[in-house]
């Protein structure tokens, strides 16, 4: 009997351990930070069970094997002891600068020309810098009329870009169209400030 | 119809050529020790390294290493570290995209970019023992065995 039993035991760990020596449990503890503006955004933990919702500044989980999540609230001295080099290894957050064109062209206003200079200094301060040139057009035309005009506005300033000396394969471009008006308006509104190109550099 | 069903077809080749060939991110801070592990090779992981899907960038224990993906999502590691890129999608125009990255060990920093803001089901991070559904922005996590 007690055979049987110590037979039914060693499979069940051979199951469970997949026939290695039984492994260290490794746990995770997971912390949401508060954004610079002070807004806090949400992790949903799931290893499997029940899911817990972390969405208070610095509230944590610690997650084991087997036992729910330990929820609690660590202070930002925990998080900066516990995270310093991961932290202090953060890359600087892109930056976008924007321009603006004339109605249906893809002509700059006088004002975005003398902007364009201020991208060359971002560049300058970052560890290999990359730029997205970003197309976007107001609400006038259809959306497959606006998604090619604002590739073409996007296209013309990678153009002056590579002319003003930046090399060409650190520049990749997109169009928007009219999915994201900084200035929301009904359709077929003419809105200056929604034809513009958003540089971002990262 | 079939121009309908080509295009679709032409749509969804154009978004997997995006998602497998492409670089999907760069290296921008690099301390000690940091390696990238690609396909059995492992190539040195200095400032300006682009990364690929299915890349693992593994830091010693003098290692740090900076990473912002080209949605603008920010990811960190700190010293005997192992982040694995496991899925990385993501269209520039309309921002639809999956990225999904596993800490294996170490330490993470997360600052999640426009893939997380589009949708918030398309980011998680996973570590030896959970899942994270990344709704955004700002977190850390730890893993220790």
């Amino acid at each position: 009997m007690e055979v049987v039993i110590i037979a039914i035991l060693g499979a069940l760990m051979v199951a469970l351990h997949d026939g290695s020596p039984p492994p260290r449990t490794p746990t995770s503890l997971v912390v949401v930070l508060p954004e610079a503006g002070g807004k806090v955004g949400t992790v949903v933990v799931n290893p499997g069970q029940a899911e817990t919702r972390l969405d208070t500044a610095y509230a944590a989980a610690q997650i084991g094997q087997g036992a729910p999540p330990a929820r609690s609230t660590l202070s930002e001295g925990e998080v900066g002891g516990l995270f310093a080099a991961a932290l202090a290894a953060r890359p600087m957050p892109p930056m976008s600068f924007t321009l603006y064109f004339i109605t249906g062209t893809d002509e700059f206003t006088p004002e975005s020309k003398r902007d364009l200079d201020s991208v060359f200094g971002e560049l300058k301060r970052r560890p290999s810098p990359e730029i997205t040139v970003i197309g976007h057009t107001d609400r006038i035309g259809s959306d497959a009329d606006n998604d090619r005009l604002s590739l073409r506005r996007a296209e013309r300033v990678r153009d002056d870009l590579i002319t003003l000396g930046v090399p060409p394969e650190v520049i990749s471009i997109a169009g928007r169209g009219e999915r994201e008006p900084l200035v929301p308006t009904a359709d077929n509104v003419d809105e200056p400030r929604n034809r513009r190109v958003e540089i971002s550099v990262r | 119809m079939c121009t309908y069903r080509a295009l679709v077809g032409l749509a969804l080749a154009v978004f997997v050529a995006a998602a497998t060939a492409a670089d999907i991110g760069q290296i921008k801070t690099s301390k000690g020790g940091v390696t990238i592990e690609r396909g059995g090779a492992s190539l040195p992981g200095t400032v300006g390294a682009r990364l690929q899907v299915g890349d693992a960038v593994k830091t010693a224990a003098d290692g740090s290493v900076g990473i912002t993906m080209i949605d603008n999502s920010r990811l960190s590691a700190g010293p005997n570290s192992v982040l694995a890129l496991d899925r990385y999608a993501f269209d520039g125009t309309t921002h639809e995209g999956q990225m999904d990255a596993s800490l294996r060990r170490g330490t993470l920093s997360v600052v999640s970019g426009k893939i997380a803001k589009q949708n918030p089901a398309a980011m998680t991070v996973r570590t030896p023992n959970t899942i994270l559904g990344v709704r955004g922005t700002e977190f850390v996590v730890k893993v220790e065995d």
